[in-house]
């Protein structure tokens, strides 16, 4: 292996070391057709961001008690949470409240 | 016996017979019931013919003031025509209540519109809300236009020609993994507006989630409606109306008779028979038989309540 070669690698390693802390923060979606929310129990990592989209003719809401909680979104609204520590976030549609979902947060 | 969907007290009925029923009443009928036992009068026409005599009101639902999707473009149209039909009746109903759902978003031009077009009508309206009437940032506009005298999120009571009637709202704090929910606080608030009533006088109850457990698996039943039924179940005569559900429903229990209401914006599917509850599409020329409104004839002296559900049109 050259000089320059191992050089490189140790830059490379320096460059992901910060990466491997503070893991890349992913987008992540959930879907409600159909009364019905989609995936219905997702896993991510502290600093993930999920968006929950309504494609149903009939308004929906997400709410996960003391945590976090959508306006109405009428049909294709959004809303999205970024969660910032782990647990488990069970949530479900105020006014239907038959859905019901969960966030896994590690 | 089937624990929803049917009044007939028999056992082992199939769900296809149930469904053939429901669809047989939701072509319109005149329901009569002494003993009990549920007789058809005819179809609604020949039901139209006969004037009622005795008490009249009304039950309207399910307004959805603001939709426009595919299901139905122009629920504002379908209410109009709704009302054009109250119009028209040969006898005037005393008064009008309306189930709930009034509007799709509760913004405050739906709640406009749908007074601008339910006020043609020239009635006494006495509304619940659904939790479509709620969805506003503040949670205050139906409380400031309907709200008047009520309790909590809009329960009251009334008397009318000897009938009382109990307004209820089981649309407000629902629980995750539940179903429609009153609250103890109000259940509290019925005992005592109950007590003292004699047992003779005649109980109409009418909220927007069905009282009575249709369907669990859509939402469609109340957590503690039960204790609602506990109460009145000493009483001759109940009858329980609610809309929720779009389609019309009837069963029997005792002394008591349940009873839900078309909407006049769109149709849902009968229960399980869709992958959801949504806004069911229908052909154009037939959604108009699957909307409607509700009277209801009250002769003193009858134990029960004469329901006739008339369609928009066919």
């Amino acid at each position: 292996m050259t000089k320059t070669a191992l050089r490189g690698l140790i830059l490379a390693a320096a460059l992901l070391l910060p990466l491997s802390v503070s893991a890349q923060a992913e987008e992540l979606k959930v879907t409600i057709d159909n009364f019905t929310f989609s995936p219905a129990e997702l896993k991510v990592k502290i600093g993930d961001t999920v968006t929950w989209t309504n494609h149903d003719d009939i308004p929906h809401t997400v709410v996960s008690a003391g945590k976090y909680r959508s306006k109405t979104m009428d049909t294709d609204d959004h809303f999205s949470f970024t969660f910032t520590s782990a647990g488990d976030y069970k949530y479900f549609c105020s006014l239907h409240p038959h859905m019901t979902g969960m966030i896994k947060v590690e | 016996m089937s624990d929803h969907d049917h009044h007939d007290e028999e056992s082992g009925l199939s769900r296809r017979k149930v469904l053939e029923c429901m669809t047989w009443a939701g072509t319109g009928v005149l329901w009569t019931i002494t003993g009990g036992v549920p007789h058809s009068l005819g179809i609604i026409d020949a039901a139209n013919a006969a004037e009622p005599t005795g008490m009249t009101f009304l039950q309207i639902s399910d307004s959805h003031v603001g939709f426009d999707k595919p299901a139905n473009p122009n629920a504002l149209g379908t209410l109009e025509e709704a009302i054009a039909k109250v119009n028209a009746m040969p006898k005037k109903p005393s008064f009008m209540i309306h189930t709930g759902d009034i509007s799709h978003l509760s913004k405050a031009a739906e709640f406009d519109n749908a007074d601008r077009i339910i006020s043609q009508a020239k009635l006494d309206v006495h509304y619940v809300p659904g939790e479509h009437d709620f969805l506003d940032e503040e949670i205050k506009f139906y409380k400031e236009r309907y709200g008047k005298g009520t309790k909590g999120p809009g329960y009251y009571s009334f008397d009318a020609n000897g009938v009382h009637f109990v307004g209820l709202v089981n649309v407000v704090d629902l629980k995750a993994g539940g179903l429609g929910n009153l609250g103890a606080e109000q259940l509290a608030w019925l005992e005592d507006d109950l007590k003292g009533k004699s047992k003779s006088t005649p109980v109409v109850a009418f909220a927007h989630i069905p009282l009575w457990t249709v369907y669990p698996e859509w939402g469609w039943g109340t957590e503690d409606g039960g204790r609602v039924l506990e109460m009145l179940k000493g009483f001759g005569s109940v009858t329980v109306l609610n809309g929720h559900i779009h389609q019309v429903m009837q069963k029997v229990e005792g002394n008591v008779t349940f009873h839900t209401a078309r909407s006049t914006a769109f149709p849902q599917p009968a229960p399980g028979t869709a992958p959801s509850p949504g806004p069911m599409k229908v052909e154009d020329a037939k959604l108009r038989s699957m909307l409607g409104i509700a009277s209801i004839n009250f002769k003193q002296g009858d134990q029960r309540l004469a329901i006739i559900d008339s369609p928009l049109a066919g």
